[in-house]
């Protein structure tokens, strides 16, 4: 049962075409396993719809409609779109951005048996995989930026409360947390951000240029 | 329709020399039925009504959000010619036409103005519908027609950061969370179909 949402903004951005690759994952992840901001999303979408109705003062060309059948009778059969593919923990967005299921994730170690993956997308905002043994903290640390966690197998627990498989916390500047993995199943989450985090401790501080984190 | 009785080619022709008001039909035309004759029996006559309604709608979408008028005109042709290939993924129980026709704009937009990457949710397997449900498909019409008269009663500064969060890429950041529109109903709809779906898998 999935708790913590995605907001407002996050589905408006997201409908309308304006977020970093990286959120845009994230948002597209989320929604991949939950219903309710799948629904959500849709009523966004019907305000780009209803925006995009109300005004017509462009004019198409002289010619447009006849270009534009000429092109549909020349043009081959519509492609059949690439099956999508999944695995138990990993939605359809995710596999697509890896280029394969878990097994394809290339983790590196961060320390405290903590490992990521930086996934490839535009430079606005970093997207990774962070694999969390069960019990253990991630770093205490703050913000500078925006940044999502979206919980994919496990659970952690923080000061905003316990974020399982779907669940997605929003963490913005003022946020400063400590998660802990739940004790059992190690915690998979997909994370990313607009901002470097800023660690409080001396010694990730001097690593996070390294690290990427 | 009112070119019902006249050849498509008539039709055509006519499209530049007639204001756009009393060629594109009435304000109440069945967009998606209009959709589905395209899907169903590739009726140019459907099509042209269509192009002569959303076409200048989406060039006008395009030309707003920073696209000079000759590739907002081209890639207008390219989502209109798209509408056309796959008319029969529409499903007027889950998208109104002008909803439907958004998402194909956005995302030529995002290509044409080499905007970041926007991955789509996973399908879901909603399998052959032999026929969407037509009291949900009128429903999500009414509601549809509703979101668009609260759009436009919205006091101005509200309407406004709307528009701008659709047209200017404004940043997550700035958009605010209440849009003051009714957004409840169309969710509502979404979120039975989805319930429904989910049961008919189990």
């Amino acid at each position: 049962m999935i708790t913590h949402h995605l907001n407002d903004k996050l589905l408006m951005a997201y409908s309308a075409g304006s977020l970093p690759e990286a959120f845009n994952l994230v948002v597209a992840t989320h929604i991949s396993i939950c219903d309710e901001c799948r629904a959500r999303l849709a009523s966004f979408d019907a305000i780009g719809g209803a925006l995009l109705d109300q005004d017509d003062s462009a004019e198409m060309g002289a010619q447009s409609l006849s270009t534009v059948m000429a092109r549909i009778k020349t043009a081959g059969p519509v492609a059949k779109e690439k099956p999508q593919t999944r695995d138990a923990v990993l939605p359809a967005p995710l596999v697509a951005a890896i280029g394969g299921g878990l097994d394809k994730v290339q983790w590196r170690a961060v320390g405290g048996g903590v490992r990521q993956a930086i996934l490839k997308t535009s430079d606005k905002a970093t997207a990774r995989l962070l694999h969390i043994p069960g019990g253990v903290a991630v770093p205490d640390h703050g913000h500078q930026g925006l940044e999502l966690t979206l919980v994919l197998q496990g659970a952690f627990r923080d000061e905003d409360g316990r974020f399982g498989r779907g669940d997605i916390e929003i963490a913005s500047e003022e946020v400063e947390h400590t998660p802990v993995a739940e004790p059992g199943m190690d915690c998979i989450c997909l994370a990313a951000t607009d901002a470097p985090l800023k660690f409080r401790s001396i010694l990730p501080r001097l690593a996070q240029p390294f690290l990427r984190i | 329709m009112v070119q019902e009785k006249r050849p498509f080619w008539a039709v055509m022709a006519g499209l530049n020399s007639v204001s756009r008001k009393t060629t594109a039909a009435t304000s109440d035309t069945d967009w998606g039925d209009m959709l589905r004759r395209v899907a169903q029996t590739q009726d140019s006559e459907a099509f042209a009504a269509l192009f002569a309604h959303f076409g200048p709608r989406v060039k006008g979408y395009l030309m707003k959000s920073g696209a000079d008028a000759a590739s907002a005109e081209e890639c207008a042709q390219d989502v209109m010619v798209t509408v056309w290939r796959k008319a029969d993924q529409f499903n007027p129980a889950r998208a109104s036409a002008a909803t439907w026709i958004f998402t194909i704009a956005r995302n030529r937009r995002i290509d044409m103005l080499r905007r970041d990457k926007r991955p789509e949710p996973e399908d879901l397997p909603w399998g052959p519908e032999a026929e969407p449900d037509q009291e949900d498909a009128m429903a999500l019409q009414q509601e549809s027609e509703q979101l668009a008269a609260a759009l436009q009663e919205l006091p101005e500064a509200q309407r406004s950061m709307i528009e701008r969060a659709y047209f200017n890429d404004l940043s997550h950041s700035e958009i605010a969370d209440a849009t003051g529109l009714p957004l409840g109903t169309i969710k509502s709809r979404i979120r039975l179909a989805l319930e429904r779906l989910r049961h008919s898998l189990n």
